[in-house]
């Protein structure tokens, strides 16, 4: 028979007889050994993947408590973005008058804004996962790195709420995407979802220890949509801040979505790049973190 | 097959200090604490505990073991370390077989949810998979009672719905092996039994389990061995009576005086709730130890916070095997009707020469009367307890005899006798 292990060394081989029979095995393993924190994080996927179903009724979970309500759930989730867009439509489309690559400003900066909000609410709530599960955490044995996993699925509602809008706003301005290309825009929300997530294992971890967390998060969401160029194009800022910029994966993010959905410029392929660079850096990183300090979230939250 | 389900192997588990009060801080204080660290570091060492120490134990398959100790004794530790929610600091366990843990009823239960959606929920969390809870989901229903409810929102529940739903998700997970904590001090006595009649089961199905207990009673009926634990290590391991007889003797349990300054926080529910229990000589003193042949009160203080119920004051006395010797509640008629609100002092008199001597526990309860069962307000094991000892003048029931007597009562009778004739 199949003796899965948690251990570090488990069986090499593994047949598909094997691998059915563990599948069978309702999801715990048979063997667990149980010692104390290793010196290096490990990722353990296979551990990950028999509990996959945990991370689905955790998103089924806060998408059935978020839409309980669901005249107030969807008009949230289409009324926040479309009231900034005025904002900004009437503050920096019409005052400041900021490039907008040629198409019409409120399409345009609503188009920014909606993989923004994504970004915004997965990080939010993300960040705060392991604090607001607290009950789960200290009773219960699970990956914790489902928490918030969870919390990068559940926005991706509003996000396709706001595509409704969007499309809708497309029509009334005729900009529309250039073909197939529009596809590109799932690239672009993955990497908003890999930043989001990467920043997320980082702060999550970070704020069980230090309950200052929630209080910095605003600060930096008041800021980063003007980093990222959700009110204006990128690819009209000057050279050499482009390049700056694009250090923040959502920069490329929101030009490339543009570029994908409403036909604005190309970004610049080598600006992509610095962003999915770092974004990969921020996950590594942030992944490594919270897995070292995974075993002591129990007894310091 | 002899394979030990769980083998643990020096299990040791070491908290900083102010991790127990308050594990999470702001990022000052963490600065704060480096900077008084580095002025003094020879006091690094005093800032750790050991909340269990080198604990060894192997537990055959289908064995169930009772875990028992005072509060902080390290029972909930060890069950925290053979759950995987929290790593050992040194030492190891090896667990062969499916676990399944319960350390709470009802974990990660939404109120907004109904009770159809929270089954799955929590079934989900406690390891269960979709199409196994799909499949038991009826009986879950059937054994919690509640199924006219249960496309209701759970935080319209009562608590009594609530737990029994809850309960219920749990009693039907079929681990090979159960870790569960103090969770069946909650809901009401006949659900309880039935809960306990779940758990019988499990253990004659060759289920291991492992179970906390502050109730000496379930432990040494439910459990084939038991592990006294103290200060994080093992005081004892054996057979369960035994072991409880040890903790009842050892004075590890509870004192003669149990406090809760609180209101909101003692035990208790809308209606009443325990403020003091305390065990009291004919003059009003503490008393520790009770001369078997003099009354010994109960003192039992309680607030009651509604005035539309009958609230009565009662008591469980329970010998040094777990065994209850007998109940007793107040039956005077100021309880009769509903008991306006305000703070009451009830003192049960326990007469002299009718306990045995040895440590006895008393469970303190605030109940009303719902025929044909008590309602409980209240209920808070082994309360208090104190020892009931013979000075041995030869005035007892015990007469000249020295030796051991038998028995969960000592009363002195009265005999007749005649002859020789």
């Amino acid at each position: 028979m199949a003796r899965l292990s948690t251990d570090l060394h488990p069986p090499a081989v593994a047949g598909p007889a094997a691998r059915e029979e563990a599948d069978r095995s309702d999801r715990v393993d048979r063997v667990t050994l149980i010692r104390p924190a290793t010196r290096w994080p490990r990722l353990d996927l296979r551990e990950l993947w028999a509990y996959r179903e945990l991370l689905g009724i955790l998103v089924w979970r806060d998408l059935k408590v978020r839409y309980k309500q669901s005249f107030v759930g969807i008009a949230w989730a289409i009324f926040q973005p479309a009231l900034i867009a005025v904002v900004y439509t009437i503050v920096f489309g019409r005052f400041a008058k900021f490039p907008s690559s040629g198409i019409d400003y409120p399409v345009f900066v609503f188009a920014g804004l909606i993989p923004w909000m994504y970004f915004s609410s997965a990080l939010s709530t993300g960040a705060s996962s392991l604090v607001s599960n607290v009950n789960l955490v200290t009773k219960v044995y699970f990956p914790r790195l489902l928490l918030p996993g969870a919390t990068v699925f559940v926005p991706l509602v509003d996000l396709a709420l706001g595509c409704v809008v969007l499309v809708f706003l497309m029509w009334h301005y005729d900009a529309f995407p250039d073909g197939v290309v529009f596809v590109a825009g799932a690239g672009f929300v993955l990497l908003a979802a890999l930043t989001a997530l990467g920043a997320s294992l980082w702060l999550s971890a970070v704020n069980v220890r230090y309950r200052d967390v929630p209080y910095a998060i605003p600060v930096f969401m008041q800021v980063l949509p003007l980093l990222s160029g959700v009110p204006f194009a990128i690819d009209q800022a000057p050279e050499k801040w482009q390049w700056i910029l694009s250090l923040n994966p959502m920069t490329a993010v929101i030009s490339g979505w543009r570029w994908a959905v409403l036909d604005a410029p190309e970004p610049q392929w080598g600006q992509v790049g610095v962003g999915v660079a770092v974004a990969v850096l921020i996950f590594l990183a942030g992944l490594t973190y919270f897995r070292s300090s995974e075993p002591r979230f129990a007894d310091t939250i | 097959m002899s394979v030990a389900a769980i083998t643990a192997e020096g299990l040791s588990k070491r908290y900083r200090i102010g991790e127990l009060q308050a594990g999470y801080g702001t990022l000052r204080d963490s600065l704060a604490r480096a900077a008084r660290r580095v002025g003094h570091r020879q006091h690094h060492e005093k800032e750790h505990i050991w909340a269990l120490e080198d604990v060894s134990f192997e537990l055959g398959e289908g064995e169930v073991l009772g875990l028992i100790g005072r509060n902080g004794a390290g029972k909930s530790t060890l069950l925290r370390v053979l759950t995987r929610i929290t790593a050992p600091t040194s030492g190891t366990a090896t667990i062969r077989g499916r676990i399944g843990s319960l350390l709470e009823v009802g974990t990660g239960f939404h109120p907004e949810l109904t009770g159809r959606e929270n089954v799955f929920l929590n079934g989900a969390i406690l390891g269960m998979r979709r199409r196994e809870i799909a499949r038991k989901y009826d009986d879950i229903v059937e054994f919690s009672g509640v199924s006219r409810f249960i496309d209701t929102p759970v935080k319209r529940y009562s608590s009594g719905m609530y737990v029994r739903l809850a309960f219920s998700v749990a009693a039907f997970l079929e681990p090979e092996i159960l870790l569960v904590d103090e969770v069946l001090a909650v809901g009401d006595a006949e659900f309880q039994r039935r809960c306990l009649g779940r758990m019988e089961d499990m253990g004659e199905s060759g289920r291991t389990v492992v179970f906390v207990s502050h109730n000496l009673q379930t432990i040494a009926q439910l459990c084939d061995r038991a592990i006294l634990l103290d200060a994080g290590s093992v005081v004892m391991d054996g057979e369960s009576a035994d072991v409880v007889a040890r903790y009842l003797q050892s004075g590890l349990g509870s004192g003669s005086v149990r406090e809760w300054p609180d209101d909101e926080t003692g035990p208790g529910d809308r209606v009443a709730r325990l403020l003091a229990a305390r065990v009291v000589e004919g003059d009003g003193t503490l008393a520790e130890a009770a001369d078997v042949r003099r009354p010994i009160g109960v003192e039992i203080t309680f607030r009651v916070l509604e005035g539309d119920t009958p609230v009565i004051p009662k008591i469980k006395v329970v010998d040094r095997q777990g065994d209850i010797a007998f109940n007793a509640m107040d039956t005077h008629d100021r309880w009769h009707g509903p008991t306006a609100p305000g703070v009451y002092r009830a003192t049960a008199w326990i007469p002299g020469n009718l306990l045995n001597e040895g440590l006895t526990a008393i469970d303190v309860e605030l109940v009303s009367l719902a025929a044909p069962k008590l309602l409980h307000h209240a209920q808070e094991r082994s309360a208090v307890s104190f020892h009931v000892q013979d000075p041995g003048e030869g005035d007892s029931a015990r007469g000249l005899f020295t030796g051991q007597v038998r028995g969960v009562v000592r009363p002195l009778l009265d005999w007749d006798a005649e002859g020789p004739s």
